[in-house]
This record gives C-alpha cells, sequence and structure tokens, in this order.
C-alpha cells in the first residue's frame, strides 16, 4: 500500500468540490445547496491544509481559518435570505425563483 | 505508517461518502447528518496532518455551530412539501455532464503534476515542531495578519447585521 | 474681564436665546392639542374649526388675554415653561449686564478716545468700482461694531429696558400660547436692535433695520389668528418697506459718493472740509441726507410714513412697549444722529426734518385727544414724541433728541407697561370709555402710570421735563429753528398733558363706568408685571437728571448725558454753541415757566372735564361735530392713502398697464408666437424624421441584439452557476489545449 502523499489529499479534495458543485447544479432545495457550498470550501480546506502540511508552513492553515470564518458568514446570511425568502414566497426551490434579472 | 494510511482512506470515504449523500438525500434533515459525517471526516483529515487547532476549530465550528444553524434554519422552514417535489433541476444531466468534464480537466492536471508532489512526500516524519501548532498559528494570525483577522472580524459583524435584518419580522 | 472688546458677544446672547426658542421651544413648551400648534413662520391658515375656536377666544379677550380660559390653559404652568421665564430674559440680563460693563470701561477712556471699534471679519467683500468722481473704491463692509457715546446710551436703553420689559412679559403672556414663540421673537428683536445700534458702517445698521422690521411684523401679528393683526402686521412691514428703500438709495448714493459706509470714515470724510456746506442750493449730500432721513420717517412713523404705528398696537401690549415705543422706533433718531456729521453739512435737509418732527407732533397729538382706545393714546402720543425728536435732530440739537429718546424710553415703556396691566386687570378691555375709578382697585398701577403721565406732562423734575423743556428751548434758540417751530412745540406739549391726564382721569378717577361682568374680576397684576412698573417708574422719575438745563447751574455730573454725548457731536455743537450769547437768560426762565404752565394748565383742563364735569366733553363733541369727527378717524388720512395708493395707483395703474399688455406687449408676444410656432415646424419634421429616426435605429439594433443575451439571463441563480461551471471548464480546457 503506497504511503499517503499530497496528492491524495489533492485528488480527495478535487473530488469533494465537483460533489459540491454537482450539488449546487443539481438540486432545488436551496438549503442543500447552501449545503454544498460548505462542502466545496471544506474542499478548498483539505487541499490548504494539505500544503501547509507539506511545505512546512502555517500560512495555509491560517488561510483555512480564515476560509471557515467566511463560511461562517455566508452561511448566516444565505440562511437569513432563505428565511426572508420563504416568507416572501412561500418555497425553498431555487428554480422557483427567479429575481436575479436587470 | 499504514495506521495513516488506513485512517486516511477511511476518512476520505466518510468526507466522500457524506458528501454525495448530502446531494442526494430527498430529506433535508438526512442531507444534514450525513453533512456532519462528512465534515467529521474533514477534521480527521486535519488531526492527520497535525492541524490540531483547525481540527477543534472544525468541530466546534462546523459541526457545532453551522450545522446547528442549519438544522435550526430546516425546522424553521417548512421543507415537508419540498421534499415531495421533484429533488433535481430540469438541466441535471447537462450540469452533470459540465461538471463530469471540469473534473477530467482536473484530473488530468493533477495526474500531470502527480510527480511534482512526491518529493516533498511526507510520511509523518516531520520535524518535532519547537512550537505548537496552536502556538504557531496564532503567532502567525496575530502578527503577520493582524489586519486581515480584523477584517474578518468587521466581516462577521456585518454578517451578524445583515442576517438578522434579513431573517426579521418586518424590515 | 476687557469688555470693550467683548462687545460683539452682547448681541448674541439674545440671538441664542431667540435659537433655542424657535428651534427647541415646541419641546419646552408643548401646546395643547385643542389649539392649533403654530411653528413660526407658518401661514395662519387653520381650519374652519380651529379658526372658530380662535376667534370666539380672541373676542372673549379682546386678543390680549383669555382670563375666562384659565382652566383650558392648565399648561401655563408646566416646568418646562417656567425655564423660558429663566432662559430668555436671562440672555437680555447678560447682554445688559456686558452692556454696562462695556459702557463702564468705555467711561474710564479719556475723551478724544472714546470710540471703540471691533471688526470681526470683512462681511461683503471687496467689489471695485467708480466713485461719482471718478476715482476706484472698493464696496465693502465689515461685520463691526462700534461703541462711542451715543450707541453706548442705545445699547443700556435697548438691554435694560429690554429687560424689564421680558420680566413683565412673564406675567403678561403667562395665560396665552406660543409662549416660547412669543419670547423667540422677542430675543431676536433684541439681537437685531442690537446689531442696529452697535454696527460700524450703514450696512451692518441696515442688516438690524431690517431685522427689527421683521420682529416687528412677526409680534404685530403675532395673533394671527385675529384678521386686523395680521393686516396691521402687513401695513406696519409694507410701509416700513417704502422707507427703506428711501433709506437703500441713500446708503448706494453715499457710497458712490463718499467711497465708504464705515460711520469713523464717513465723520472724517465730512468732517475733513472736502464738502462745504450746502447752504445755497440742494446738492448731493443734501439728497443723501433726504433718502436717509425718508428711510427713517419710515421706521420711526412720521409724516408721511406714520400710519403704520398706530396700527401696529394689535401686538401684544409688551411688543407695544419695548418695539413700538422704547427702542424699535427710535432707530430713526438714532440713525439721524448717527448722521450728524452729514445733516450738519445739509441745513436744508436739516429744515425739513425740523418741519416733518413739528408737524407730526401736532398731527398725532390732535387725534390722540379724542382716541377713545388706551392703546391707541399712546401709540399716537408715540408718534408726537418721535416727532419732538426729530425737532431737536433738526435744530441740530443731536445730544437733545437722544436725551429725549433716553426719557422718552423710561416713560413710554412704562406707560405701555402700565396700559397693559390695566387691560390685564380688565380682562382683555382696552375701550377707556368702560374703564373709570381703577385707583383703588390696582394701586400699584395706578401710582407708576401716575408717575408715567407726570414725567410725559413735562412736570418738574421728573424726565419729560427736561428733555421736553430743553427741546423746545433749542428749537427756540438755535440758528437753525425758528419761533414758529417753538411754538408747535408748545401747542404739542400742553396736548399731551391734556391727553394723558385725559386718559388717566378716564381710567382710574371719576366714575366707574366698567361693566359689572368685569368689575369682578379687576385685580393686581403679579410681581413679575408691577416689579419691573415700579423699576420703569423710578427710572422715569430720575432719569432726567442727567441732563438739566445750563441755566440751573447744577454742576458737571447733572449735565453728564450733553458732557457724555459731546463727543459725538463735536462739531454740531458748533452750530448749536450758541446758548446766552444773543439770548438772555431771562428769556429761557421765562419759556421754561411757560411750558410748565401751559402743562399744568393741560392736566387741570383734562381733570376739569374729564373728572369734575364728565357731561362736557359730550357737548363739545356735539358743538364741533365736525372737528371731532375728523380728528376721530385720525384726519382721514389712511382713507386718503387708501384712495392715492393703495386704488389711485396700483389700480389705476394696474388699468393703464392692462391696456399698455394687450396691445403692445401682447401684441410683441404674439408675433414672437407665431415666430416660434413656424420655426418649431421646421423643427419638428427635422426631428421626427432625422434625430428620431436615428435614435429609433439605434435603439432597434440595440434590441436586436440584446434577444440572444436575454436568452441567457433566465434570473434563476443555479444557471448562473452553471454558467460559472462552464466558465471554469473553458480556462482549465484552455491550458490542457495549449
Amino acid at each position: 500500500m503506497h504511503p499517503i502523499t499530497t496528492i491524495h489529499y489533492l485528488v480527495l479534495s478535487a473530488a469533494l468540490l465537483l460533489v459540491g458543485t454537482v450539488g449546487i447544479l443539481t438540486r432545488r432545495n436551496i438549503v442543500i445547496i447552501l449545503m454544498s457550498i460548505e462542502l466545496i470550501l471544506n474542499a478548498v480546506n483539505i487541499n490548504l491544509v494539505a500544503f501547509s502540511h507539506t511545505l512546512h508552513n502555517i500560512n495555509g492553515q491560517v488561510f483555512a481559518i480564515f476560509v471557515i470564518c467566511d463560511a461562517v458568514a455566508e452561511a448566516a446570511v444565505g440562511l437569513g435570505i432563505l428565511i426572508a425568502l420563504f416568507r416572501n414566497r412561500e418555497t425553498v426551490q431555487a428554480d422557483e425563483i427567479d429575481l436575479l434579472k436587470w | 505508517m499504514l495506521i495513516d494510511t488506513i485512517l486516511f482512506y477511511i476518512f476520505a470515504v466518510l468526507v466522500l461518502g457524506g458528501g454525495i449523500l448530502t446531494i442526494t438525500r430527498r430529506s433535508a434533515i438526512h442531507s444534514a447528518i450525513s453533512l456532519i459525517v462528512s465534515l467529521l471526516g474533514v477534521a480527521g483529515l486535519y488531526l492527520l496532518q497535525q492541524a490540531e487547532f483547525l481540527f477543534a476549530v472544525q468541530i466546534v465550528l462546523y459541526v457545532g455551530g453551522i450545522m446547528v444553524l442549519f438544522l435550526f434554519v430546516i425546522m424553521l422552514v417548512n421543507l415537508d412539501q419540498a421534499a415531495h417535489e421533484r429533488q433535481f433541476s430540469r438541466g441535471w444531466t447537462v450540469a452533470l455532464a459540465a461538471t463530469a468534464a471540469v473534473g477530467a480537466e482536473i484530473g488530468y492536471f493533477l495526474y500531470r503534476g502527480k510527480d511534482a508532489f512526491q518529493i516533498a512526500s511526507n510520511g509523518g516524519q516531520q520535524a518535532v515542531q519547537a512550537l505548537g501548532n496552536t502556538e504557531m498559528i496564532a503567532d502567525s494570525l496575530f502578527s503577520e495578519y493582524l489586519l486581515p483577522f480584523e477584517i474578518a472580524s468587521v466581516l462577521l459583524l456585518v454578517a451578524v447585521v445583515g442576517s438578522v435584518m434579513m431573517a426579521k419580522k418586518r424590515v | 474681564m476687557n469688555f470693550l472688546d467683548q462687545i460683539w458677544l452682547i448681541p448674541l446672547f439674545p440671538l441664542f436665546g431667540a435659537a433655542l426658542m424657535l428651534l427647541l421651544g415646541k419641546k419646552l413648551d408643548p401646546q395643547p392639542a385643542s389649539e392649533v400648534a403654530i411653528a413660526p413662520g407658518v401661514e395662519p391658515v387653520a381650519d374652519e374649526h380651529h379658526g372658530g375656536a380662535h376667534a370666539s377666544h380672541a373676542q372673549a379677550g379682546h386678543a390680549d388675554h383669555g382670563h375666562g380660559g384659565h382652566d383650558a390653559h392648565g399648561h401655563a404652568h408646566s416646568p418646562l415653561k417656567k425655564l423660558i421665564n429663566f432662559i430668555c430674559p436671562g440672555f437680555v440680563l447678560l447682554s445688559f449686564l456686558f452692556s454696562a460693563g462695556a459702557v463702564w470701561q468705555l467711561s474710564r477712556l479719556p475723551v478724544e478716545s472714546r470710540v471703540h471699534q471691533v471688526v470681526q471679519f470683512t462681511w461683503v467683500a471687496g467689489l471695485p468700482f467708480h466713485m461719482a468722481n471718478g476715482a476706484m473704491a472698493t464696496f465693502s463692509a465689515d461685520w463691526g461694531f462700534l461703541l462711542d457715546p451715543l450707541s453706548s446710551v442705545m445699547i443700556l436703553v435697548v438691554t435694560g429696558i429690554g429687560f424689564l420689559i421680558h420680566v413683565y412679559s412673564t406675567g403678561y403672556m403667562a395665560h396665552d400660547n406660543g409662549y416660547y414663540r412669543f419670547f423667540g421673537y422677542l430675543n431676536l428683536f433684541v439681537f437685531f436692535m442690537l446689531m442696529l445700534v452697535l454696527a460700524n458702517n450703514y450696512m451692518l445698521l441696515f442688516v438690524g433695520w431690517e431685522g427689527v422690521g421683521l420682529c416687528s411684523y412677526l409680534l404685530i401679528g403675532f395673533y394671527f389668528h385675529k384678521k386686523s393683526a395680521g393686516d396691521a402686521g402687513k401695513k406696519a412691514f409694507i410701509v416700513n418697506r417704502v422707507g427703506d428703500a428711501g433709506f437703500i438709495l441713500g446708503m448706494l448714493l453715499m457710497m458712490s459718493v463718499l467711497g465708504t459706509l464705515r460711520f469713523t470714515d464717513v465723520n472724517a470724510i465730512l468732517h475733513s472740509g472736502q464738502f462745504p456746506v450746502e447752504v445755497a442750493g440742494f446738492g448731493v449730500l443734501s439728497a443723501i441726507s433726504l433718502l436717509m432721513f425718508f428711510g427713517a420717517t419710515g421706521k420711526s412713523a412720521q409724516v408721511p410714513l406714520y400710519i403704520w404705528l398706530p396700527d401696529a398696537m394689535e401686538g401684544p401690549t409688551p411688543v407695544s412697549a419695548l418695539i413700538h415705543a422704547a427702542t424699535m422706533v427710535t432707530a430713526g433718531v438714532y440713525m439721524v444722529a448717527r448722521s450728524a456729521a452729514l445733516f450738519q453739512l445739509t441745513p436744508h435737509t436739516s429744515a425739513v426734518v425740523a418741519t416733518v418732527g413739528a408737524f407730526t407732533a401736532i398731527l398725532a397729538a390732535t387725534i390722540a385727544l379724542v382716541q377713545n382706545d388706551i392703546k391707541r393714546v399712546l401709540a399716537y402720543s408715540t408718534v408726537s414724541q418721535l416727532g419732538y425728536m426729530f425737532l431737536a435732530a433738526g435744530v441740530g440739537a443731536y445730544w437733545v433728541a437722544v436725551f429725549h429718546l433716553f426719557t422718552h424710553a423710561f416713560f413710554k415703556a412704562l406707560l405701555f407697561l402700565c396700559s397693559g396691566s390695566v387691560i390685564h386687570a380688565m380682562g382683555g378691555e382696552q375701550d377707556m370709555r368702560r374703564m373709570g375709578a381703577l385707583k383703588k382697585k390696582i394701586p400699584i398701577t395706578h401710582w407708576t402710570m401716575f408717575v408715567g403721565s407726570v414725567a410725559i406732562a413735562g412736570i418738574p423734575g421728573l424726565a419729560g421735563f427736561f428733555s421736553k423743556d430743553e427741546i423746545l428751548w433749542q428749537a427756540y434758540s438755535s440758528p437753525l429753528g425758528s419761533k414758529l417751530l417753538w411754538f408747535v412745540g408748545l401747542a404739542t406739549a400742553a396736548m399731551t398733558a391734556f391727553y394723558m391726564w385725559r386718559l388717566m382721569n378716564m381710567t382710574f378717577y371719576g366714575k366707574s363706568r366698567v361693566a359689572a361682568e368685569t368689575e369682578k374680576h379687576v385685580h393686581e397684576s403679579p410681581a413679575a408685571m408691577t416689579v419691573p412698573l415700579t423699576l420703569l417708574a423710578i427710572g422715569s422719575a430720575l432719569a432726567g437728571w442727567l441732563g438739566t438745563p445750563k441755566l440751573w447751574n447744577l454742576g458737571e455730573s447733572f449735565r453728564a448725558f450733553e458732557i457724555w454725548l459731546e463727543p459725538v457731536f463735536a462739531s454740531a455743537a458748533v452750530g448749536a454753541a450758541h446758548e446766552g450769547a444773543e439770548h438772555s437768560t431771562g428769556v429761557e426762565w421765562g419759556l421754561m415757566c411757560l411750558s410748565v404752565a401751559i402743562a399744568i394748565a393741560g392736566i387741570a383742563l383734562a381733570r376739569y372735564l374729564y373728572c369734575i364735569r364728565a357731561e362736557i366733553p359730550d357737548r363739545i363733541e356735539a358743538r364741533f361735530k365736525p372737528l371731532h369727527t375728523l380728528l376721530y378717524n385720525k384726519w382721514y388720512v389712511d382713507e386718503l392713502y387708501d384712495f392715492l395708493f393703495v386704488n389711485g395707483l396700483c389700480k389705476g395703474g394696474g388699468l393703464l398697464l392692462g391696456s399698455f399688455d394687450r396691445n403692445v406687449v401682447d401684441g410683441g408676444v404674439n408675433g414672437a408666437g407665431w415666430l416660434t410656432r413656424f420655426a418649431s415646424k421646421v423643427s419638428i419634421w427635422w426631428d421626427t424624421w432625422v434625430v428620431d429616426g436615428t435614435v429609433r435605429f439605434t435603439a432597434f439594433s440595440v434590441k436586436l441584439l440584446s434577444y440572444p443575451v436575454c436568452i441567457l439571463q433566465t434570473g434563476r441563480v443555479q444557471a448562473y452557476a452553471f454558467f460559472v461551471v462552464v466558465g471554469v471548464l473553458a480556462f482549465l480546457g484552455y491550458y490542457v489545449a495549449r
């Protein structure tokens, strides 16, 4: 069995990214789309931490913290928007909402 | 060594399996629980790479914080009806194809560049660090990245205000 | 503390008070919901319901008072309202203290340097222009303050008497709505008045001049729900505008002739001998002085522009006392005195000033003889006394004019406030025919008014005697004066004594003619009103001792007023320093005794006619019916002006203008219209086919190109995310292919 190298992590990260992308593009439920975004952000973090580990550089982990920060903010605002949306339109289906025009 | 490898695969399975379950479950609750599994897997990967601080943050923030947030919202928003409707959007085949193509491209790059990482491969033979992981992060965060750190705090404040504004009854 | 350099602060205190009141007053003094909340400057058009309520309220209290409405005005005693009682008079008191400090320090200076200027900044920046003689000059004005003996007298009068009247108003206005508004306007008035008297140039003086006019307008129309009050305010404002036009023209002419408007510079040029005395003919200086005097007739209510002042009595009584008796109306006198150097060079204008003054004095006095409204008598009395001041200024005795201004401020403010107190006691009644025998009921008011009446009548020992006698003597003896002017003055003095004691007798003595209903409510006024009355009475009694006749040889401190003002009118003294030379002291004693005798005669006659044999006046009235009607209707001057100016000039001119309009102007307009229409037709064709065509083609092509993009823009977020993925695909694909 091969020892685990950085490339393993990168492959894993890429796979997780693709799973998240598929989730965003195909699911209709906005809650799950938001979850998919979390998956993508985690894929990024895996990448960052893997390189940090490889290069013995702590900056990667610091960046991961910032990304987590971002994820938190995004989740809070996104879910807030979701609640407002649900209150006004009584739906959580992404393709029933086409406000992003003009 | 072997243990590390085995653990990596276990965690990878958790991460990917959880992720795939997240995006395929009909019920949002199931999706959320699958997401927890996936995030826990990611946390395990952090631990595997000696990023103990991030491991803790991942558990506390993601699994503890964000997931609770998700569950709350799922309960607030009536998802029963959504669960009985069609789960995937109309053009899902196209989307899947495009994503697969992107994946193929990424895979091609990774395959091309896999040798570059062999050199720096690490089998856990890392030199013992003078400082612990948390101290190093703190060191870096509060000296080199102090300004971004503060900006991040402002960002969080804005997010808090924004989400409260969004979610409260009367705007 | 150097008060002299802080004189710019003096006007700022009342301004601050005014700002506080007018901006925040509504919060301090919340208006009851049933009344119309009155914001400053808002036109008083309430809806019918409110208007009706107001009208009845106004009638019940004859505008000034609603004594029956104590319950309705429960808010009168709100604690915040008490705060206003302290703020507004407090700021004026602060001004008074600063003024007193500054004047005291000024008096410490040597006589020749008693002119203190504080220039804060250049207010109207220099604008170069050619003067009348071709030289270049700059049109500029400072924001500067000047303290000299003349303005020191004025600021003490304004702030001192202003303070007393503020205190009085806290009692008098206690039951009125818009309390804060009243005090805001009053403080604003004090600010503008202080700007007027402290300004160091004509331009800044004019700022104060217009400002006091504005405040006068606002305060006359204080009870704006009454139509007559609103009309009176408008009348005052418009008539003042006529005079102001003269002032502005005079000011601009002065600018173009002298090249400066600063008092010190103007005086320096005029004293330098550059301009000779215009004895021979009517020169440019005479034009300037005449125009300025015309401005003064508007502000100081002289013939021909005096008509607004009697109507101004529609305002609350403290306003009449402060603005329309003690301070604002004397602004014209102050301005003439301030321009003494100019008037000295123009004897013709001085003659006009003296004549107008004397004519106004006697005209107003005759009207005052027969009026029945207590405030109207005092109003005509004010006009008459102002005429006296101009008489003095016209014969070159400027210090006497200012002296009379000073004493008059005391006793006329006192008389007005007393009349206010009477009206207060009578629950709003102003008609003297429904008063009488009030002496016992309101003793303090009676005794203070007694002092004021004696003072104005010219009984020796009280203020009015000294100033009035000095005016008469100057009118008689000055080279600019004449026996005719003196005689008119004397006749006016007799009438003054008569009508004032007619007022006293009808109000306080004789039989009571008070309505039974009112009689029950007659009461002495609160201490806030009687204390200022007492202080003013003391002032009326003693103020005159600052300017005793030279004849009496009482020592310098008893002639302090003349000596104090001497540096201001230094060269005026040259014209007026003639006493004792050609006239023996015997003549002066004789004239003095004559005026005293005639004053006593007037008082006695009034006592006889209106107290002892009260039935005679009606008989006299019946006998001389036409004359009485003529006087009672104020010589029909209002009607004459109405006929000449309002109907004649405005409406007649309107007709003339109308025909001119129809034929000449409209013809031109129609011709131009036809031309325009023709041009527009050409333009339309061009527009429709060429301009519009281009625009439409552009729009059409853009629209055509936009269709493919529109298909992509679905508005759904997932579609956009898909495009992002496609973008990534293409991006990566580029590197793969490379």
